[in-house]
């Protein structure tokens, strides 16, 4: 894996929309590239000939019938919204169009 | 309201004669299901912002997706009737970004495990001829949020502070239908596109699956375009043209970017591969948003719904399922109402079948019903830049209606000059056309005694006509018709004018 750099870090922060110091900034790299090391031990895991797995349980064809339940009040579902108006989620200005 | 300025183009022939278009069409189509993708939402169109939300559409912590049962068989229905191999297993993948149209962060869509893959659709041209679109994928997604931009002038991006976002949308199910790169279209490359997206059109709908209402948004088109020299085979940089909303702008953007690629290369220069945007007012594209790593959506399996794997007993099923193909069904149609090629062509470039079906199941002749829905209203529909059913159920005139004028007709009541007057009134708004003939005093003389006098009075005017035809030449009686209903005032029925001035003259 390569080196986690200082630029690399802003940018995800960027993206993020998290709000970081110079000095938060410098103390990220150096603790996401430990995190990152750590992690990174598991490619070291002797798995050759084991097929990967994204699902642990052998399930398939989980489904509902198509019928309609009950949503939230509009309300409650913007509860939890910093801000928000004409009963919308207010965000920052975005790039592209919807 | 477009602030970008348009790019030169090369003339569309000139771009051809040094060029050929490769072209890629990307469908989405909204499924019609009465929920969500992965929750139990409602999927109501213009229902209240956030009013059709829960905490699965809502990506709150937690909240476990299940997927609707109903998702899954559309998608494979639409996989067959366009000729897909089904697979066996598959799963979907979270598409990493991060606007905020998806509250979630992720879209749930498939990556590199579709539904249904490795397809085709043929599609009939004006000309009569097939084009035959490989389908590469059509795989199950969920739709996103709508933001309105706010703090601007315009409502666009461009000035807009922040944005607020109504996720009625999200979650919403998805079908996406990827075409493989079309190559030897040539000069037909933009009435492919158009072909291509309205026959798609009319297979969703016999499907069932889709409102397939382009202005709606419930079916949308992403037009890929990129141009190779003539003497080359390696595929030139794309452009992506996104939301081209209705079958006329997917032939007008198909002709624009061949356009503006060929000006760019034949000046030397380099196509940036982008997306664009289509603006319908003034018929161009404009750059978009440069592809950067916030592209990078890092799909993975989506953890928290477990693999699709449909049986083959389900996949035979569904096959049962599928209507007629609509070519069959056009093909099947013009036998049972005997319509020439031509007069089956034109019916079917008017978008008339599904109109002049049911006409003639309502109980008017076929050629009646190709008539009158193709006669006056075909004509107002194209002044209103409209097609003959829109605009038809935009005027409340429905299949009884034809099926009504006729009967008038065959009953005797009106000649064919007057049942075009009615049609004029019934498209006026003037009620039914019985209604319309009462109320214009419209009716054939029933009177044989006033025809009578009429006849008489002509063959005396005539008498070198009146002995031809008592001669034997019978069609000269057509000059005596013509005389008697303008005696009639056009109020007679001319096949009774003719009958009685033979009875007449020959006995
Ligand atoms: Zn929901």
């Amino acid at each position: 894996m390569s080196e986690l750099t200082r630029a690399d870090v802003a940018h995800l922060a960027g993206l993020a929309r998290i709000e970081l110091s110079d000095d938060e900034l410098d103390k990220m790299v150096g603790e996401l590239g430990i995190i990152l090391e750590s992690v990174a031990t598991v490619q070291n895991a002797p798995i050759g000939d084991v097929a990967p797995m994204s699902h642990p349980m052998p399930l398939v064809n989980v489904t509902r019938p198509d019928e309609v339940r009950p949503s939230l009040a509009a309300e409650a579902a913007l509860s939890g919204a910093p801000e928000q108006d004409q009963q919308r989620f207010s965000v920052p200005r975005i790039l592209d169009e919807d | 309201m477009s602030q970008a300025t348009a790019e030169a183009t090369l003339p569309f022939e000139e771009a051809l004669a040094a060029y050929d278009p490769v072209l890629g069409l990307e469908v989405h189509v909204e499924l019609g299901t009465n929920t969500k993708m992965f929750c139990g939402c409602a999927t109501a169109f213009g229902a209240e912002p956030n009013s059709q939300v829960c905490p699965v559409c809502l990506g709150l912590p937690g909240a476990l997706p299940v997927v609707n049962e109903k998702g899954v068989e559309s998608a494979i229905r639409i996989g067959l009737a366009l000729n897909c191999e089904i697979a066996s297993w598959c799963r979907f993948a979270r598409k990493n970004y991060f606007y905020p149209d998806m509250p979630k962060n992720f879209q749930t869509s498939q990556y590199d495990e579709p539904i249904a893959f490795n397809g085709h659709l043929d599609v009939e041209l004006a000309d009569g001829s097939t084009y035959r679109v490989e389908i590469e994928r059509a795989h199950m997604e969920e739709d996103t949020g709508k933001s309105l931009h706010v703090g601007g002038s315009t409502g666009r991006i461009h000035g807009a502070t922040h944005s607020l976002v109504d996720y009625n949308r999200a979650g919403i199910p998805l079908i996406e239908i990827v075409t493989k790169p079309m190559t030897g279209a040539g000069e037909r490359a933009p009435e492919i596109a158009k072909a291509y997206v309205a026959t798609l059109r009319d297979l969703l709908k016999a499907l069932a699956v889709s409102d397939v209402k382009m202005e709606q948004g419930s079916m949308r088109c992403d037009v890929n375009l990129s141009l190779m020299p003539k003497d080359s085979t390696t595929f030139g940089i794309r452009s992506e043209t996104k939301n081209v909303n209705s079958l006329r702008s997917v032939e007008r953007a198909v002709r624009y970017e061949i356009g503006r690629h060929a000006a760019i290369l034949s000046s030397g220069g380099k196509v940036t591969q982008e997306t664009r945007h289509w603006h319908e007012d003034t018929g161009i594209t404009t750059a978009g948003r440069e592809k950067s790593d916030a592209e990078d959506y890092r799909y993975f399996p989506e953890p928290d719904l477990v693999p699709v794997a449909p049986s083959t007993e389900m996949v035979e099923a569904l096959r049962a399922t599928l209507p007629e193909p609509p070519a069959a069904r056009r093909k099947r149609l013009q036998s049972a109402w005997g319509y020439s090629d031509l007069e089956m062509r034109d019916v079917v470039n008017a978008g008339l079948v599904d109109l002049i079906d049911e006409t003639v199941t309502a109980g008017a002749t076929p050629a009646g019903a190709r008539k009158w829905w193709s006669g006056e209203i075909a004509r107002r529909a194209n002044d209103a830049g409209s097609d003959v059913p829109t605009y038809a159920a935009s005027l409340a005139v429905t299949p009884a209606h034809v099926v009504e004028l006729e009967s008038l007709v065959t009953g005797g009541r009106l000649n064919d000059a007057m049942a075009r007057q009615v049609w004029d009134g019934v498209l006026a708004g003037e009620g039914t056309p019985t209604a319309v003939a009462d109320a214009r005093g419209l009716e054939l003389v029933q009177d044989t005694g006033a025809l009578q006098a009429a006849v008489d009075k002509v063959i005396a005017a005539n008498p070198d006509v009146a002995q031809k035809v008592r001669d034997g030449k019978v069609q000269a009686a057509g000059a005596l018709i013509g005389q008697v209903m303008k005696e009639m005032k056009g109020q007679a029925d001319a096949a009774a004018a003719r009958q009685l001035i033979l009875d007449t003259l020959v006995g």
